[in-house]
């Protein structure tokens, strides 16, 4: 355990001892934003400089920035608004800043990839949301120490605490592990602060994907962005359907449980909804949509009534619910990301990650009055461009979604879609990560795109959106921008590029040319051979015999393997939930490499390799 | 009237048996909820008692009883252990087909084909900060869970030359593993060094060698606290204070059986055995066992003392049966699993006239 925690703050101080990349030529990309108790500081998350920015509200300006880790998520202010917190994802770290001076104070490590944040001020305690992890750690501040973990939901990334401190609340991203070809489980997880336990978990059926959430100042009504992914049905007729239910989880005493309830309209998607703020007299509610640019205001008392109506149950599927309790949507920048509110309630800062900038409204009006620029490049580069379309829904059937709705943050969504071009039933996909994957064509787990330009272009148009396709020069952007999303830091790996000795004899596996009895392998049945190469893939299509009768090929793109620890679950179905299963359950017959001699220990070797990959 | 009788009772059987611990013993079976009567196991949190039954895991809380089962994700209906992580209050529970964790609601199941854990038949679990140390029959397996690696220990990295492992205990400065037919195997937690200890005798089951050395090859339970060593066997206890061997048999000491499912010390001390004839427990000096009597069935209570003597003590209630897998402790209560059901012993208190 010692040797776990030494490699891993070893591992955040190397990170953390990277030089600083140069921020003048890029683009802030405001993640998270705070307001500081007495209002007249806004503290905004810059994930794409690594930076703090201190925004001055009444005059619309920058009043500081603070260098913090790389790619920070997430900022919690402490109640007595002294001290700031930032996550840092990619360094494993949150950093603590003195919220008078902005200078840094100390660094204290996390786990991997801390995203969300919140402050139990009474006990000292931050609780962090790690994405990778799928837990919450529990630092406590006196001593500095991630002393304790809580098992959240997989790809755990916010959090929000009630106003008493007693209880402490988790979202996650990507829907637990389940069965194969189930309806998506998420969960709200709920800690009990003062025991620092995991006190319940809400369940939410069907939900994959949620985001922020909001607790009302007397603590009995909860607010949680979420989607409801319909990836069980065919993703055919969009403009007949509901490809993802963009909702909140209504929970709490107010509504006696957990209630779902949509925010699209007909023909009008709210798509990705990210951020939530409750006003503090609970009038209203604030939820933003990162893909289509809005933020939406609900009426508190309409909404709770709808959640305890004795139709609530049925209302997550019904498009005409929002008008129910949805009083208005304001336009706001590109992809407005977290909300929140000045203490009294009046505005509304809305983080537009997109246009690098912060929009100000007038909650009394619904209304955008203002906007802090953030800096950054005044140009737009194509990756910049790109990135916008990406995560744009605005090419959609109705707005319904866009690329980002499944590859969530650029990266996947852990689930299994059956894609219109093959049919109903035919050719059952799970979603792909999209890091670093420039140089590993051809693309689609067939094969069948040699490029990305391919792979994003008519083909969305035709088989996803339904509506308008990325054409000319948005798609060449496009692509850049996917060809740009970049490798995170693999936690797996010692700081020094050594291997463990498990590590090792792994290696030694994956490199292995015999059986243990001395018979040679063949060439196609080394693990090596078809994952070669930098991404570990040879780009060729392969029958590994993990075909299913509803496949039109056996044969199947051999995937990279950068980062494939992150990215479960496996195969080209998504029909083995762990690296595990790949073999002991989908290779009976040795098609996909030789692995059927390995003892357990040899087996565990060669996952614990795969994982530095 | 009852406390002058009881008062006569104790001063003619010798008041020694006054000092050892009664209990009044509430029985539970599938009549009241259980979901088998086949209790393997029982674990106390709080005010809650988890009970590893034949038939799933049963939760007892304010008078009632919830079962759980595979259909709510549990790995296997025979489970056999329940273990609490006393940070975070989740359970591990170690079934025949797997190891879960429970936590808030909410069942993850690691097994031989999903994970790195050694083998589906998991006995045992103990919790050592963020690893889980856990016995199973194909050897011991560790998972960390911060990282989610699991490490392996047999035959091939440990001084195990049987990698029938049915019981573990983690504590902060050692690890120690009950190898069914292979002795016990210790883990230095700051060295990172295995160390084996078996009985000098070989697997016979005639003891040449009393006190100097494990009792025993075929070990089922082990419990470490204050760095006492004690272990129980099919053929007797063993207690090791990291220089010194004891053992105890029911020829010589106050064991009702050499045949022991489980051993729980408190103390190094003070300590519990569960055998198939009956709950045992021993002081320091006297031992007293508690169970339905061998040939009556009746409520029966023995005490012996240190010269040897046994005493009845008269009560009124007795665990559900003699046969016994486990224990543990609610406060001055203690809760145990039988063949026959689950029992609660709430102490009788000094004054309280009950039996």
């Amino acid at each position: 355990m010692r040797f776990g925690i030494v490699a891993g703050m070893v591992f955040a101080l190397l990170l953390l001892g990277q030089p600083v990349p140069d921020v003048k030529n890029r683009y802030p990309s405001p993640d998270d934003l705070a307001v500081s108790p007495d209002g007249k500081r806004l503290f905004v998350v810059c994930s794409g400089t690594d930076e703090l920015v201190a925004v001055d509200p009444l005059a619309k300006s920058v009043a500081g920035r603070v260098p913090v880790g790389r790619v920070p998520r997430g900022v919690a202010v402490s109640p007595d608004g002294t001290r700031l917190y930032v996550t840092n994802s990619w360094s494993d770290t949150v950093t603590e800043i003195d919220a008078g001076s902005l200078k840094a104070i100390r660094t204290l490590p996390a786990g991997f990839e801390p995203t969300g944040i919140a402050m139990d001020g009474r006990r000292g305690t931050l609780y962090v949301a790690n994405r990778i992890g799928g837990d919450v750690s529990l630092i406590d501040l006196e001593s500095g120490q991630d002393a304790r973990r809580l098992p959240a939901g997989r790809g755990a990334s916010y959090v929000s605490a009630s106003a008493d401190g007693s209880r402490v609340f988790v979202t996650h991203i990507y829907p637990n592990p389940g069965k194969w070809r189930a309806e998506p489980e998420s969960e709200i997880t709920e800690v009990d602060a003062e025991h620092r336990i995991v006190a319940s978990r809400m369940r939410l059926h069907n939900v994959g994907g949620v985001f922020h959430l909001a607790l009302s100042r007397d603590g009995r009504l909860g607010i949680a962005a979420q989607m409801r992914p319909k990836n069980l049905v065919p993703l055919a007729h969009v403009e007949h359907g509901w490809a993802l239910g963009n909702s909140i989880a209504v929970f709490g005493d107010d509504v006696g449980g957990v209630v779902q309830l949509p925010l699209d309209e007909i023909e009008s998607y709210f798509s990705l909804p990210f951020g939530v703020a409750i006003a503090p007299d609970k009038s209203k509610a604030y939820v933003s949509a990162s893909g289509t640019d809005e933020v939406a205001i609900l009426d508190l008392r309409r909404l709770v009534a709808a959640a305890r109506s004795p139709e609530a149950a049925g209302l997550a599927n019904d498009l005409s619910a929002s008008a129910k309790y949805v009083l208005a949507r304001i336009p706001v920048g590109r992809n407005p990301r977290s909300i929140a509110l000045s203490p009294g309630g009046g505005t509304l800062y809305v983080a537009n990650r997109l246009d690098d900038a912060i929009s100000i409204v007038d909650t009394a009006r619904g209304v955008v009055t203002g906007s802090v620029s953030l800096g950054g490049p005044a140009a737009l580069t194509a990756e910049r461009r790109g990135e916008r379309l990406f995560y744009s829904s605005k090419y959609a059937w109705g707005n319904q979604f866009g690329c980002a709705n499944c590859h969530l943050d650029s990266t996947f969504d852990g689930l299994q879609w059956d894609l219109e071009p093959d049919g109903f039933g035919i050719d059952i996909v799970d979603n792909r990560q999209l890091e670093d994957i420039g140089g590993t064509p051809p693309y689609k787990w067939n094969g069948g795109n040699p490029d990305l330009p391919t792979e994003c272009g008519p083909r969305t148009e035709r088989y996803f959106f339904r509506s308008q396709g990325f054409r000319g020069g948005d798609l060449e952007d496009l692509a850049q921008y996917v060809m740009s999303i970049p490798l995170r830091p693999n936690r797996y790996r010692l700081p020094n590029g050594d291997l463990t000795p498990a590590q090792e004899r792994g290696k030694d596996v994956f490199e292995r040319t015999r059986k243990k009895d001395g018979t040679p392998i063949p060439d196609m049945l080394q693990c090596f051979v078809c994952h070669s190469g930098p991404y570990y893939t040879n780009l060729q299509l392969t029958d590994v015999g993990t075909g299913k009768p509803t496949d039109r090929s056996p044969k199947i793109d051999v995937p990279q393997l950068t980062n494939v620890v992150y990215s479960a679950p496996y195969l080209h179905d998504g029909s083995a939930r762990t690296l595990e299963e790949i073999w002991t359950v989908f290779n009976p017959n040795d098609q996909h490499g030789v692995s059927n001699d390995l003892t357990k220990d040899e087996l565990n070797d060669l996952i614990e390799y795969l994982k530095t990959l | 009237m009852r406390h002058a009788m009881l008062a006569t009772l104790l001063a003619a059987s010798g008041l020694f048996a006054q000092d050892m611990p009664r209990y009044r013993w509430e029985n539970f079976t599938t009549a009241q909820g259980l979901p088998d009567n086949r209790v393997y196991s029982v674990c106390v949190d709080g005010d809650r008692v988890w009970a590893g039954t034949d038939n799933g895991l049963a939760l007892y809380e304010k008078g009632k009883f919830k079962v759980f089962t595979p259909a709510d994700g549990l790995a296997h209906r025979a489970a056999l252990s329940v273990t609490l992580d006393k940070r975070t209050h989740d359970l591990w529970i170690s079934t025949m087909g797997g190891l879960s964790r429970y936590s808030a609601g909410r069942f993850d199941t690691f097994t031989q084909l999903n994970s790195g854990v050694a083998n589906d038949v998991v006995y045992g679990a103990s919790v050592l900060g963020d690893f889980v140390w856990v016995a199973t029959a194909a050897g011991g397996s560790r998972l960390n869970t911060r990282t989610g690696e699991w490490s392996l220990y047999n035959e091939r990295n440990t001084p195990m030359y049987e990698i029938w492992t049915y019981n573990v205990t983690a504590a902060e400065d050692k690890v120690y593993y009950a190898v069914w037919g292979g002795g016990v195997l210790e883990y230095d937690v700051k060295t990172e060094r295995w160390k084996d200890y078996n009985d000098p005798d070989g697997e016979t089951e005639i003891v040449l060698h009393k006190d100097e050395g494990l009792i025993h090859e075929i070990t089922t339970s082990v419990s470490y606290v204050n760095k006492i060593l004690w272990v129980a066997t099919y053929f007797g206890a063993s207690r090791y204070d990291g220089r010194n061997w004891r053992n105890f048999l029911d020829k010589d000491s106050g064991l009702p059986s050499n045949f022991l499912n489980q051993v729980k010390t408190i103390d190094g001390t003070r300590t519990w055995f569960s055998t198939d004839k009956g709950l045992a427990y021993f002081d320091g000096e006297r031992w007293a066992t508690y169970r339905p009597a061998l040939d009556t069935g009746k409520p029966e209570m023995l005490v012996r003392g240190a010269d040897g003597e046994v005493t009845h003590v008269p009560v009124d209630t007795a665990p559900a049966h003699n046969y016994t897998f486990g224990i543990d402790f609610q406060g001055d209560d203690i809760w145990v699993a039988t063949a026959k059901g689950l029992s609660h012993g709430i102490q009788i208190k000094t004054g309280d006239s009950s039996k």
